[in-house]
């Protein structure tokens, strides 16, 4: 398996042998890919693979022990995986607030952009604690974009939303990579994995085992006629986790 | 930080309950403790310097003998008397807190209470830097001096109101270990009036002896109502108080700046823990020093938010009491300095505990668990406990900024005289080692 990846002239973000511990245990252990623009990446994994850390790392939130990431001009929107804005301020206010503090130019323009986006314009007004997980989470995610980043990166966008919530999800993100914007995120939900990305990482006790699409992974185990979870499992095993 | 201040009022402007409890509880409890400070521990240490010569401690009045030791043993029933044998020790054990204050007996007490006539003075010395310990002084020494000066005023009148008897009615007196047997003005007046009726019209002593009779007979009315008029001569002893530092504060002035204080402490820490917790609590403390707001700002920003709060909150409580208690008006900027010490302290403190307790319940517990006992050993009067535990609870005052803020604030209210820089240095170190310790745990906030 490949533990790093050269960057590509294309490449939107490129992340090269990236280790961090916590402690004496190593979350995630000499990690490396490179994503285009616009693709969709799915971190999966089992719980305490790494995948947290991973995006951390990304994001620039914790700074890795090794490595390096090569990030692209527009930087990297983060969005945690608990929508990290404030209850008592409407979706405009948290909008608002977060685009001055982004110092980005147009805060009205931005603002609209991102409700609109998000589809959120007819809620605007609404403290933030009156709307539905789904909603706050779109909420969420339009804050990580609020500064036009080239890359976003989600940290289990939807582990808390109900099938049609994760379906209105998906449809945003999937507008997001449609005008170019790459996405990685993280999910336990390896089915969900293979309906929306273009390719998924595998990470394992902190080590990346697999990168390719879904197809790949089902091909790598042999079984055609295996679904994708039960191939995900077996590829584990095979792997010795 | 600008737009972090304007999105956290905009959070306490839809948040009025939480708000009017910030604001009104810390006001409620502060009056309460400000206005209920009247009471001190019961047996306090007071040094006594006894100055009367053993052999002088009884006195002769009329014709009985008062041991002096039995009145003055009244004064220590409720202190702890320490003994000292010069002035300069009474002074010394006053100034370094061994005792709250110092009794000086006089050498010529005793001397002055034989005469019946003067009342006998007695020193108290105090140390006047708090007005708590000046009250407590008062209310004990007054309350035992009272009790002394009942019972030899009792003796007193019970000597004078026998003498008189003596006088009207005659009896046995003893002078200089000599029984005398006097006659008695009642009896001089009857054997007087007999006398007379025995004269002859025109004998020439019956003039004189009739003015004599007459004067009697006036003694011995006037001399009936004496005894009532003897029995209001109440205090033999008075006492003389000397403040060995500062200024005489009024109490109510006093209680005025630890009620201040005190609503100042909740307001601010209670809003500083509060609202730095509430980041963490909505997940935004991650988002937001990504890059957007350094750690330190954050801290800046918090701090700003909950002294200014609580600053604005306690100046006009401060002016609202003022409509109340004599505050000298005057000295306004000095209020203005000492509350904004005092907050920027607390709300560095509030952001510290903040920091540490990471949840918005655990912060506003630890605030409320820290500050009231804080508060209390901060008015803990030296002298009033065991000098071990006062300098224990010396170092743990000077560790918070509860002490230097009521100091601050009583110099600024009160002008004790002690001046102001030092209680504002203070809190100035305190609120960069606060500072410095939430900087250091926001390290494992997010």
């Amino acid at each position: 398996m490949p533990r790093a990846e050269t960057a590509s002239p294309a490449a939107a973000l490129t992340a090269r042998g990236l280790t961090k511990h916590y402690g004496e245990r190593a979350a995630v252990r000499d990690v490396g890919f490179a994503v285009a623009p616009g693709e969709l990446v799915a971190v999966i994994g089992p719980n305490g693979a790494g995948k947290t850390t991973l995006l951390s790392v990304l994001g620039g939130i914790l700074a890795p022990d090794a490595g390096s990431v090569e990030l692209p001009p527009g930087g990297v929107g983060w969005v945690p995986q608990q929508p990290a804005v404030y209850g008592k301020l409407s979706v405009e206010e948290n909008l608002r607030l977060f685009a001055r503090l982004e110092k980005v130019p147009d805060v009205d323009a931005v603002v609209a952009r991102m409700l609109d986006q998000a589809d959120l314009a007819d809620r605007a007004g609404d403290e933030l604690g009156t709307l539905s997980g789904g909603n706050r989470q779109r909420v969420n995610i339009a804050v990580g974009l609020l500064a036009d980043p080239a890359v976003l990166l989600l940290d289990e966008p939807s582990s808390s939303l109900d099938p049609r919530q994760r379906e209105r999800l998906w449809e945003f993100i999937g507008a997001l990579t449609g005008r170019g914007t790459s996405v990685i995120y993280s999910t336990h939900n390896v089915v969900e994995a293979e309906r929306s990305a273009d390719r998924v990482l595998v990470l394992a006790d902190g080590e990346l085992i697999f990168t390719g699409t879904p197809r790949s992974l089902e091909a790598e185990v042999g079984a055609s006629d295996l679904d994708f979870e039960a191939a995900f499992v077996r590829f584990l095993h095979e792997q010795g986790h | 930080m600008r737009w972090l201040l304007l999105k956290d009022l905009q959070i306490l402007r839809r948040s009025p309950l939480l708000v009017g409890l910030l604001i009104v509880y810390p006001v409620v409890i502060s009056l309460l403790i400000g206005f209920a400070l009247s009471r001190g521990p019961d047996k306090p240490k007071v040094a006594l310097l006894n100055l009367v010569p053993a052999e002088s401690n009884s006195f002769e009045l009329g014709n009985q003998r008062i041991d002096a030791s039995r009145y003055a043993e009244r004064l220590f029933d409720s202190v702890d008397p320490v003994r000292v044998t010069t002035r300069a020790q009474a002074l010394e054990a006053v100034k370094s807190g061994e005792a709250l204050a110092a009794l000086i007996v006089p050498a010529d007490i005793t001397e002055k209470l034989s005469t019946g006539l003067e009342s006998a003075e007695v020193e108290v010395i105090y140390n006047n830097e708090d007005p708590v310990k000046g009250r407590l002084v008062d209310q004990i020494i007054n309350s035992r001096l009272a009790d002394a000066n009942a019972a030899l005023a009792d003796k007193f009148r019970e000597i004078a109101v026998q003498d008189i008897g003596l006088l009207l009615d005659g009896g046995e007196f003893n002078l200089f270990g000599r029984e005398l047997n006097i006659l008695g003005l009642k009896k001089t007046k009857t054997i007087l009036d007999a006398t007379l009726a025995s004269l002859p019209p025109n004998a020439s002593q019956r003039a004189p002896l009739r003015r004599v009779a007459d004067f009697a007979g006036l003694a011995v009315a006037n001399l009936n109502l004496a005894t009532d008029v003897v029995g209001t001569v109440s205090q033999p002893v008075r006492v003389k108080r000397t403040a060995i530092q500062g200024k005489r504060t009024p109490l109510s002035a006093y209680a005025v700046a630890i009620s201040v204080t005190v609503s100042l402490m909740f307001l601010t820490v209670l809003l500083a823990s509060g609202m730095l917790a509430l980041e963490r609590e909505e997940n935004a403390f991650a988002r937001l020093v990504r890059g957007l707001v350094s750690r330190g700002a954050l801290l800046g920003e918090k701090i700003g938010l909950a002294a200014g709060c609580a600053f604005a909150v306690s100046l006009a409580m401060l002016c609202g009491l003022g409509l109340f208690v004599d505050l000298e008006w005057g000295r306004f900027p000095l209020w203005v300095a000492a509350l904004a010490a005092g907050a920027i302290a607390f709300a560095a403190m509030g952001v510290a505990i903040g920091a540490l307790a990471r949840e918005v319940r655990a912060a506003s517990l630890l605030a409320f668990l820290l500050s009231l006992p804080i508060a209390f050993l901060a008015i803990v009067p030296n002298g009033s406990v065991s000098d071990g535990l006062y300098d224990v609870i010396r170092v743990i005052s000077a560790l918070f900024p509860f002490k230097p803020t009521l100091q601050a604030m009583d110099q600024a209210l009160n002008d004790t005289g002690r001046g102001f820089g030092a209680p504002l240095g203070h809190l100035l170190a305190l609120a960069v080692a606060f500072g410095a310790l939430a900087r250091l745990a926001l390290r494992r906030f997010g």
